[in-house]
């Protein structure tokens, strides 16, 4: 099993009576709560944090995309991991990913993902998310009624781009161009691998299972919530026909580790309530735009995760809260053992091969932050990363660089002073 | 409400769907926000001194599919060839809210096909002092009060009737609301202004005097732009689907503007 280490980049100052006080912690979250010289604080304690796990074992580190939002700090996740795919050498840099439909022409997506693909030597794994009706359809004004259609035909677009080995013409519903010409070219052949992160969208699973992109379910109500999803997704992979490799899976968890449960459930409670009482605190008139959820979707009754989200902040701030967030395993916490069995029982019954990771939720500081991540490291990861080893190969992993190729090729720094000599 | 008469006609997107009731000078009435769902207390009261026609426009209940439609001209055309292929060329028009919009851009693009035009609160124009309010950004069960002065019984003539098929309803108001945003995303603003001038119908503006959609300042703005005579009729205790919150009162009006 590959185990990712993720970060949402959360806005940590939101005041304790936020959700009395703000209607969102997304769109039209007041500007005035932005603190830049916190924001630049937070952007290097963050990056600093990836770094390290990048160090620390951790098979991949992850980024996203989100607007308006303060619980996820980037916009523009190239940003982020263009700096990681230079300060790390083996990690996979996996963006998870770009709006594929807010970027006009694709070609920009297609561009920067294959920059990111050269800078971190074949390290990239590509993320194409329809992004949440929040980011598209509010913060970015994206009409719902064809938001779908656009990043389906960007997908294409893109793909198409990373493979053509001359320019060519796209003559699409949504996008014409005469000359689509992805200089420069990314190092994976033929295209750095994709992974779709989705929730319970019918179209999604068909789109992964039919061209082999790899399912990735991003909840923050933990394993309980993927469960169906992507039993969704296998189900639907069974339907066509094809292998049930897990690796073409993947699933979100919060993880709290400490030397007991009880001193896990001490040092998480603080952040885990940050994060489900303000950080989710969402207007539940966001979540549903016209056309976001497809007719397939709504005829399979699968509910929206971002509806859920909003309505469950809603209802606790009517119960006053609750720490419910532990016991209904949105976070999985305890200490190393019992969290690796935890999460060997979920993957296996998920049957899931890609293990995303939150290990920063909420306010967490740096300090335990960096304790959470290195017991981790240290104490679960070697006895979960053996899982499906032998008996499946994982395709949707990031090549690296071609094997034998000179040594001044596969140079990835160079400092002024060496290229000097 | 007695009973209407139904029909299919054939346009370029497909089968669609005419409601009809009554006898006299032929009017079409083009939907609003929910398209035409149910038949109306409004329709049955307009329907007593005229012949009420109305075509389903794409997306909307009783339409052929609007999956095919991309920009703003498709959908012009589209709800043009329903108005024609209800046997309406030439004669009334009724917009309202959504519907509004087409109706107006109909009789802007074909000056002939309308004689005299009517419009309910329509989307189109867009003036950043008085934006038009997100009717998509709302929570489950706001909408209704959002749009109308009596929103129990606006709920309850959205619901599901008594033999209808629950899952299909509900998926009938899906499209209705894609072909809604399709249109009026993200703003209302269709750019009408450019074409404004082009209206020369003689033409009847009628407002909720509380519509908390469209201010109801947005009447003179439209008479001012349109070329045609223009009067503007305020509907007291009505909001954003003044037709729906005052059946008699608009239907009343209505009759008596396409009369003179």
């Amino acid at each position: 099993m590959k185990v990712l280490w993720f970060h949402l980049m959360p806005y940590q100052d939101l005041p304790e009576d936020f959700k009395d006080k703000h209607n969102s912690v997304w769109v039209d979250i007041d500007p005035a709560l932005f603190d830049p010289l916190r924001g630049h604080q937070h952007y290097h304690e963050y990056m600093d944090q990836l770094e390290y796990a990048a160090t620390a074992g951790f098979d991949g580190i992850c980024v996203n995309e989100h607007h308006s939002n303060a619980y996820g700090l980037m916009p523009s996740p190239n940003l982020i991991a263009s700096t990681l795919a230079r300060n790390t050498k083996e990690a996979a840099i996996c963006v998870l990913g770009n709006s594929v439909a807010l970027y006009n022409p694709p070609t920009r997506v297609a561009e920067e993902m294959a920059m990111l693909d050269c800078i971190s030597g074949g390290r990239l794994i590509a993320g194409f998310p329809v992004g949440t009706p929040m980011d598209t359809c509010y913060a970015y004004g994206q009409n719902p009624s064809n938001l779908r259609e656009r990043y389906y035909e960007g997908i294409d677009f893109i793909m198409q781009a990373w493979h053509a080995n001359r320019p060519f013409s796209f003559n699409g519903r949504y996008n014409q161009q005469r000359y689509v010409n992805c200089w420069p070219r990314p190092i994976q052949k033929p295209n750095p691998p994709v992974w779709i992160p989705g929730g319970g969208s019918v179209e999604t699973w068909q789109m992964c299972a039919k061209r082999s992109f790899v399912y990735a379910n991003l909840s923050y109500f933990g394993h309980q919530a993927s469960m169906t999803h992507i039993k969704g997704f296998w189900g639907e992979m069974q339907r066509l026909g094809k292998e049930p490799n897990p690796y073409q899976a993947a699933f979100l968890q919060f993880v709290g580790v400490a030397e007991t449960r009880a001193e896990a459930e001490k040092l998480y409670a603080g952040p885990a309530d940050y994060f489900y009482n303000r950080c989710l605190h969402t207007d539940p008139s966001y979540a549903n735009p016209p056309g976001y959820t497809s007719e397939a979707t709504v005829r399979a009754r699968v509910t929206s995760q971002v509806l859920r989200a909003a309505e469950e902040s809603r209802k606790a701030t009517r119960s006053g809260g609750g720490a419910k967030f532990f016991d209904e395993g949105h976070v999985v916490i305890g200490s190393p053992d019992e969290v690796a069995e935890k999460l060997l029982a979920v993957c296996k019954e998920m049957h899931v091969g890609h293990l995303l990771l939150l290990l920063q939720f909420g306010n967490m500081s740096s300090e335990l932050t960096k304790y959470n991540t290195d017991l981790f490291a240290k104490k679960v990861l070697p006895q979960i990363r053996h899982l499906y080893e032998d008996e499946w190969e994982d395709h949707w992993w990031p090549t690296g660089m071609p094997k034998n190729l000179p040594k001044a090729q596969t140079q990835s720094r160079t400092t002024v002073g060496a290229a000097a000599e | 409400m007695s009973s209407y008469k139904e029909r299919f006609v054939e346009t370029p997107l497909g089968q669609t769907r005419i409601w009809e009731k009554g006898r006299g000078k032929k009017v079409g009435y083009f939907g609003g926000l929910y398209g035409v769902p149910q038949w109306t207390p409004f329709l049955d009261k307009l329907s007593e001194t005229r012949r009420v026609v109305v075509p389903s426009l794409p997306g909307f209940p009783g339409g052929p599919s609007s999956e095919p439609l991309d920009g703003l001209l498709d959908w012009i055309i589209a709800a043009h060839d329903s108005f024609v292929a209800a046997g309406l060329d030439g004669a009334d028009l009724i917009g309202a809210s959504v519907g509004g919009a087409l109706a107006a851009e109909c009789a802007a693009l074909w000056p002939d096909s309308v004689r005299k035009l009517v419009l309910i609160a329509p989307f189109g124009l867009y003036d950043q002092n008085e934006p038009v309010a997100d009717v998509f950004a709302q929570r489950p069960g706001q909408a209704a009060a959002l749009v109308s002065q009596k929103p129990t019984d606006l709920a309850s003539y959205l619901s599901v009737p008594k033999d209808g098929d629950a899952g299909e309803w509900e998926v009938q108001a899906l499209r209705a609301n894609i072909a809604s945003a399709a249109v009026i995303w993200p703003l209302g603003n269709t750019r009408l202004i450019k074409r404004i001038s082009r209206i020369v119908a003689p033409t009847l503006l009628v407002w909720g005097e509380n519509d908390r959609v469209i201010p109801s300042s947005y009447a003179r703005r439209f008479a001012d732009g349109i070329a045609g005579k223009t009067r503007i009729r305020l509907v007291k205790k009505a909001g954003h689907l003044a037709d729906f919150d005052d059946p008699k009162g608009v239907a009343r009006s209505i009759d008596s503007f396409l009369a003179a």
